[in-house]
C-alpha cells in the first residue's frame, strides 16, 4: 500500500521539479535536497525526511515536460517516491526507467492526498474510494532495462557481451 | 514509409520499420553541453567492475558545446567545465566548442552552422531542443544523461520506439512581421503541450518550401513544446543551399523524403495568410494568444536570443525596427546572439551598434537568460518578453516573475514602447 503524499496538476515541467538554476549540481546524493525547490512547503517536508520511501506523488497529464535534465528524476529517486500520473512526457519517462525511478501511467486515476493506493501489474486501486483504474504497462523493451536494474547495468552487460564476441 | 521511418530503418539495418517497433539505431552524432559532466559520471559508472577502459565508441561522432553557463557563473560550474575539458582531451573529441568568440555559441546553432547536421542522420542530444536539427532533414531527439552515457559506450540508442508522425501542411503567405515563430507558437497552442507527445511533426507545404533554414530551425526547435519526439523538414534544395553556402559542406547530400503512400497518424493544415503575431502567456508554452489580447502589457525586460531566435535574420529584423530608436526607460533589453559567428556577422552589419545606441545590452553568445541560471534573472513581480522557447514558472531565474514568448519583431517593437506592442501597428 502506498500513500498519496502530494498532488500536482497537468504539465508539471522539469523546471518545477528541479529548477534550472541548480543544474550545476549533478550528484544523486545532492539533487534530492533540491526537489521541488521553489515549492517551499513540499521541499521542506522532503528535506526533513517526513515523507516515507514508497509514497506516491500524484501527477496529472504530461508530467515531466520540458528540459531533458536528469536531475528531475534523480532528485525524486533519492526520496524513493513512486510517481503515478495520467501521462508522462517522453524524455522524463525514459530517464525514469533508465535510473530506476518507479513511474506508473494511469490515465484515469482519481485520488487525493492521504488516499491509499494499491498498485498491481495491471491496475491501481484506490483503497480509500474503492475505485479501480487500469494502468498502461511499459513496452517489453523498457521492462528489460528495469529488470537489469537500470540502463547502467544494462549497458555494462551489453558491453561485456560485445567485448566477448570480438575477442 | 515516412522520412523518420526510413531514417530509423536504415540506421537499424532493417529493410523497413513500422510505428511501435523498437529499434536500436546507430547514432551519427551525439551532442552534449555542460551536462557532459553528468554524462561522464554515468559513463565511468558503466565501466565500473569491468576491466575495460572507458572509451567513447567513435570520438568523431561526439560533440560537446559549452553554452548553458558561459562564462562560468560559479566555481562549481567552472570546475564541471574543467572536468569536461580534460575528458574531451583524453577521449580526443574534436567537435568540442569551448567558451570562445570564434567557434563558440549555443549548441543548437553550432551543430548546423558547422555542417555537423546532415539529412538522414540520427542525432541525439542531452538537451530537449535537439529537435531543432530536424530542420535539415535529420531525425534528432533529446535524451537524458544516462542514455547518452550508454550511447557513448555502445554507439547505438538502445530503446527507440518508432514514433507515429503528424503531417503539418502549411500554406499561405505570412503578413509583414509575422513568421516561423508565430507559426510554431500558433501550432503549439493548437496541439497543446502534450498534443504531439511521443510523435513526430513533419512539416510540408508551400510556406515551408519557401522558408529558409533559420526559420525551419525555429519551427523544429519548438516542436518539443508540443511534446514531440522530433520535428522534421525533409531535406530539399534550401537544405542543400544552407549546407553548401553557410555550413561549408562539400560531401554529397542524401535527400531522404517520405513516400507517397507514407502513413500519417493525422494531417493538420494551416493557412498562415491571416495569422497575426502570437504570444505565449505565462506559465505554459501552449497558453498562446493573438497579440491583440495582451497589447499594452508592461514589460520590464525584453530578451532577444536563444537557439529559437538568436540568428542573423532574427537580429536583422530587430535592428531594422530599433535603428534610431531608444529602449523605453524602465525596460531593459538584453540581446544575445546565438553564436560567435552570428555575433561577428551582426557586428559587421552594424546591428550591434544599432542595438547599443538604442540602449540595449548585447551579451556574449550562449544561453544567457533563457534558463535563468546566471545572467538576466528577473526581479519579484517583473515581466519579461522573450524570443526564447519556454515560459515555465521560474524559467528566467525567479518563480515570482512572468515570461511571455514572442518573435524578434514583437520583442523589438515592445522594447521601444515598454509595453507589448504589435510591430504591424494599427494599420495592417
Ligand atoms: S538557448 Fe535556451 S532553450 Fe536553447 S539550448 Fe540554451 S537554454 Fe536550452
Amino acid at each position: 500500500m502506498a500513500t498519496v503524499v502530494y498532488k500536482v496538476g497537468n504539465d508539471i515541467s522539469t523546471d518545477v521539479i528541479y529548477p534550472g538554476r541548480f543544474m550545476a549540481t549533478v550528484l544523486p546524493s545532492e539533487t534530492p535536497l533540491l526537489a521541488f525547490a521553489d515549492d517551499a512547503a513540499f521541499n521542506a517536508k522532503l528535506k526533513a525526511k517526513q515523507i516515507p520511501p514508497g509514497s506516491v506523488l500524484l501527477g496529472g497529464q504530461n508530467f515531466g515536460c520540458g528540459s531533458s535534465r536528469e536531475q528531475a528524476v534523480s532528485c525524486l529517486k533519492g526520496h524513493e517516491l513512486i510517481i503515478v500520473a495520467k501521462s508522462f512526457a517522453r524524455i522524463f519517462l525514459q530517464n525514469a526507467i533508465n535510473l530506476g525511478l518507479r513511474v506508473v501511467t494511469c490515465p484515469n486515476i482519481e485520488a487525493n492526498v492521504g488516499d491509499e493506493l494499491e498498485i498491481s501489474a495491471t491496475a491501481v486501486t484506490n483503497k480509500s474510494s474503492g475505485k479501480e483504474f487500469f494502468l498502461v504497462s511499459l513496452p517489453k523493451s523498457r521492462q528489460a532495462i528495469i529488470d537489469a536494474g537500470g540502463l547502467i547495468p544494462f549497458t555494462r552487460k551489453r558491453l561485456l557481451e560485445g567485448a566477448q564476441t570480438t575477442r | 514509409m515516412t522520412t523518420v521511418e526510413k531514417i530509423l530503418a536504415r540506421a537499424s539495418g532493417l529493410p523497413s520499420v513500422k510505428v511501435g517497433d523498437v529499434v536500436e539505431p546507430k547514432v551519427d552524432l551525439a551532442m552534449s553541453h555542460e551536462n557532459a559532466a553528468l554524462v561522464i559520471n554515468q559513463f565511468n559508472e558503466i565501466y565500473k567492475g569491468t576491466n575495460l577502459t572507458p572509451k567513447i565508441w567513435d570520438a568523431s561522432r561526439v560533440a560537446v558545446i559549452f553554452d548553458h553557463r558561459v562564462p562560468a557563473e560559479s566555481a562549481k560550474t567552472a570546475s564541471n567545465q574543467k572536468k569536461v575539458r580534460e575528458f574531451v582531451g583524453v577521449q580526443s573529441v574534436t567537435k568540442f566548442h569551448d567558451i570562445r568568440g570564434d567557434v563558440g555559441g549555443i549548441c543548437h546553432q553550432i551543430l548546423p552552422e558547422n555542417g555537423y547536421v546532415r539529412p538522414g542522420a540520427v542525432i541525439v542530444g542531452t538537451d530537449s531542443h535537439t529537435t531543432s536539427h530536424g530542420a535539415l532533414g535529420a531525425f534528432a531527439f533529446g535524451i537524458g544523461a544516462t542514455e547518452m552515457a550508454s550511447v557513448w559506450a555502445l554507439g547505438v540508442a538502445v530503446n527507440v520506439e518508432v514514433p507515429p508522425t503528424i503531417k503539418v501542411v502549411v500554406k499561405g503567405r505570412f503578413k509583414k512581421f509575422v513568421g516561423a515563430k508565430d507559426l510554431i507558437l500558433h501550432l503549439v497552442g493548437k496541439l497543446t503541450a502534450q498534443g504531439a507527445n511521443f510523435k513526430v511533426l513533419e512539416f510540408h507545404g508551400p510556406t515551408i518550401k519557401q522558408m529558409n533554414t533559420s526559420s525551419r530551425l525555429t519551427l523544429c526547435n519548438m516542436a518539443v513544446e508540443a511534446g514531440a519526439t522530433a520535428g522534421i523538414v525533409p531535406a530539399d534544395l534550401e537544405t542543400e543551399r544552407y549546407l553548401r553556402e553557410e555550413a561549408g559542406v562539400a560531401e554529397p547530400i542524401d535527400f531522404v523524403a517520405s513516400d507517397q503512400d507514407a502513413v500519417y497518424e493525422q494531417v493538420i493544415e494551416i493557412n498562415v495568410a491571416k495569422l497575426t503575431p502570437q504570444i505565449a502567456c505565462p506559465h505554459t508554452v501552449d497558453n498562446v494568444k493573438p497579440i491583440d489580447a495582451v497589447v499594452g502589457k508592461k514589460v520590464h525586460q525584453v530578451v532577444i536570443g536563444s537557439c529559437t531566435n538568436g540568428r542573423l535574420d532574427d537580429l536583422a529584423i530587430a535592428a531594422k525596427i530599433m535603428k534610431g530608436k531608444k529602449v523605453s526607460q524602465g525596460t531593459r533589453m538584453l540581446i544575445f546572439p546565438a553564436s560567435g559567428k552570428v555575433f561577428r556577422q551582426a557586428l559587421a552589419k552594424g546591428y550591434v551598434g544599432a542595438f547599443m545606441q538604442a540602449g540595449a545590452v548585447v551579451m556574449n553568445s550562449g544561453c544567457g537568460p533563457c534558463l535563468g541560471i546566471h545572467e538576466g534573472a528577473l526581479g519579484d513581480g517583473e515581466t519579461a518578453l522573450s524570443t526564447t522557447n519556454r515560459n515555465f514558472k521560474g524559467r528566467m531565474g525567479n518563480p515570482n516573475s512572468e515570461v511571455y514568448l514572442c518573435s524578434p519583431a514583437v520583442a523589438a517593437a515592445s522594447a521601444i514602447t515598454g509595453v507589448i506592442t504589435n510591430p504591424q501597428g494599427g494599420t495592417n
